[in-house]
């Protein structure tokens, strides 16, 4: 039998190289969608295959890699994807989002600022800003190169017609570098105005429909708007009821089916950073914590 | 209850074992062996060879075991695998014209050349449920006879010879092949692609969409001119010594469907080309893939392309179940923070909604 053996991050080199040139040319158009022959990984389209191409191809034997999945370290797939790389790459991982060199993530930018020197690398399912107003790929590219996105702005507009308000609460488009609109993935709104400026490299993976794109370190990113009706961010009125922080993202658990609910940060390491630090909310258990190896 | 949401490394082994206890069923029922699912499962091993994209009954077989007959999961395994497998160069074209034929059915002619040959086939089986296979059956020797020495040559050539076919573009000998698995499919893609694409695509779809020209979506008045399954031989060009060296031989299914002619004031009429090839028996397959080839040739050969089998974007964006699957299964995953933006902002227009109209229930509701 045609036994495998596989190369260190798993994919083989000839590989690595090709999307190496794709994200060479993304850093140097930024928010430009590359297209790249995306490989079949071990893992299923639409679960990180992007995001892991893009990591596996920039990891190095000396980088520290941490996975999070809604602002999570140990949510079901963020856990796979780190023993993935544990196992392939044999790097060293962490939860801590300051030690970490590369920083994979799905649905969230940690809070804790991000450094220069760091890469945050995000797993896309639809690269694509246009695509739901315009399903055609064709014609989405040509409305790219023109920088045609009145269409866009109409969608926007008529949000506000018909809500009061623009109704885009995650995915919210925004420009980079003043040139194309891009799609931030499935981030909440939130987190949008931590990809401007930022002094870490952003990369963005999208494996099923094999595009690559990034915004370099300290490049400008704006989220659509109106001037009488500005970008706002969402954030859930209460303070986190573990570490007390009351500007995280946070997330609602349904404690009782009688209406009873609690916030906790998202961000995991943020909120047990805090924790630790002697930050506390009212409730004092770590619910997320799992039961300790027997 | 927090727990289950956020999963964790101990529950992720444990779901791996009871998969695994799971896939070998009672313990007390014998283990099913390679051999007998690439022998007895033949066309399932054969679909998973095709939408896989890699000949090799063995590693298919044990894909199929491996996914507990989940015929998408195995695909998914084996395409894996051959995403990490070094290419060492294409292989010579195949001819299937010079194939060893072990059926060949044409529908548009009574008799052909080499002749009509029904071989191993579910058509014109009662379908029947077969108790006797239950357990134990021994069939019965097939019937054989010598091998005709007539050549076969294929329908379409016959057919072509008199110009009542369109001739079948010939590629450039030194041009590269088009292989979607190592570039990036752009738009309008070429009918080497397409074919590539619609080889890898899933059967059910391809099926429906088939079907969807037969009722008048994109319909193209297919005929089966022909379909041939059987042996051809693989060779490669080794540049060491400077001519093509067999690698092996590999079962083929060829479909040539024969459709509607089309002409025009400088061009006699002519029949059209529609063209299904598939690794094993897999008839179903080709047939499928030659309806909708032709059904997307609509822009080339300059018909009004209104249906979903004729808009190439449509049909190779959405036929590779392994991608479909991927991207329909990862609704599984926690989607909790973008559910809480939306929540956040149904919050914001339910009470503005509810302030608006006065309605104190929405609002309490709301709040």
């Amino acid at each position: 039998m045609n036994a495998p053996t596989y190369n260190f991050a798993y994919l083989d080199e000839q590989t690595k190289r090709m999307i190496r040139r794709a994200i060479l040319k993304a850093i140097a158009i930024p928010g430009y969608q590359v297209p790249f022959a995306s490989r079949e990984m071990p893992m299923p389209y639409g679960w990180g295959t992007g995001g892991v191409q893009v990591t596996a191809a920039i990891l190095g034997p000396d980088d520290v890699l941490k996975v999070i999945d809604q602002g999570s370290d140990d949510t079901t797939n963020a856990i796979s994807i780190r023993k993935f790389f544990g196992k392939t790459a044999g790097v060293a991982t962490t939860t801590s989002t300051t030690d970490a060199t590369v920083i994979q993530t799905r649905h969230r930018i940690p809070e804790a600022e991000l450094h220069a020197g760091q890469v945050l690398v995000y797993q896309v399912p639809i690269p694509e800003p246009l695509r739901f107003l315009e399903p055609r790929e064709t014609e989405t590219r040509r409305m790219h190169a023109l920088a045609e996105y009145g269409l866009m702005h109409v969608k926007l507009y008529e949000d506000i017609a018909r809500f009061g308000h623009i109704a885009t609460a995650y995915a919210y488009p925004v420009k980079v570098n003043a040139r194309y609109v891009m799609d931030p993935s499935p981030t909440p709104k939130f987190d949008n105005p931590k990809m401007d400026n930022c002094a870490a490299l952003q990369l963005f993976g999208a494996g099923r429909e094999k595009r690559i794109y990034a915004i370099p370190p300290y490049t400008t990113v704006v989220s659509l708007d109106f001037e009488d009706h500005p970008f706002t961010r969402y954030r859930f009125d209460a303070p986190c009821a573990l570490c007390g922080a009351d500007n995280s993202y946070l997330d609602e658990i349904v404690t009782d089916d009688r209406g009873g609910r609690m916030f906790v940060c998202s961000d995991t390491d943020f909120c047990e950073q805090r924790q630790a630090a002697g930050h506390h909310g009212t409730e004092r258990a770590a619910p997320h914590k799992e039961k300790a190896h027997v | 209850m927090y727990v289950a949401v956020k999963g964790g490394e101990r529950a992720i082994e444990n779901a791996h074992r009871l998969l695994a206890h799971e896939r070998r069923g009672d313990r007390d029922v014998p283990e099913v062996t390679l051999a007998q699912i690439s022998e007895q499962l033949s066309l399932g091993v054969d679909r998973v060879m095709t939408e896989g994209s890699l000949y090799d009954r063995e590693l298919a077989a044990l894909a199929i075991k491996q996914a507990r007959g989940d015929m998408i999961e195995a695909i998914f395994l084996v395409r894996a695998f051959r995403a990490t497998l070094p290419r060492f160069g294409a292989s010579e074209p195949v001819n299937t014209g010079e194939m060893q034929v072990r059926r060949r059915i044409s529908s548009t002619f009574k008799d052909i050349p080499g002749g009509q040959i029904l071989g191993p086939t579910f058509d014109y089986t009662h379908r029947l449920l077969d108790p006797q296979l239950a357990e134990g059956f021994v069939p019965e020797q097939p019937a054989t006879a010598e091998a005709p020495q007539t050549p076969a040559p294929r329908v379409t050539d016959i057919l072509g010879r008199d110009g009542l076919i369109e001739s079948s573009p010939q590629a450039e000998p030194d041009a590269p092949v088009g292989d979607l698995t190592r570039e990036p499919l752009s738009f309008p893609a070429d009918r080497d692609l397409r074919l590539q694409n619609l080889a890898r695509g899933d059967e059910g779809f391809l099926l429906a969409l088939g079907y969807s020209t037969q009722r008048g979506y994109g319909r193209n008045h297919p005929f089966a001119g022909e379909i041939r399954f059987g042996d051809v031989e693989v060779e490669f060009f080794a540049e060491d010594a400077g001519f093509a060296v067999p690698l092996g031989s590999i079962e083929l299914t060829e479909c040539q469907m024969v459709n509607q002619f089309k002409g025009s004031a400088t061009e006699a009429p002519c029949f059209t080309r529609g063209y299904g090839l598939a690794f094993g028996q897999s008839e179903r397959k080709t047939m499928s893939m030659a309806l909708v080839d032709r059904a997307l040739r609509a822009r080339e050969l300059d018909e009004e392309a209104r249906s979903p089998a004729q808009d190439e974007e449509f049909v190779m964006s959405h036929s590779d179940n392994v991608q479909a699957t991927g991207f329909v299964e990862h609704l599984k995953l926690p989607h909790y923070v973008d559910f809480q933006s939306e929540l956040g902002l149904l919050r914001k227009l339910r009470q503005e909604f509810a302030e608006a109209n006065d309605t104190p229930e929405l609002r309490e509701a709301a709040e």
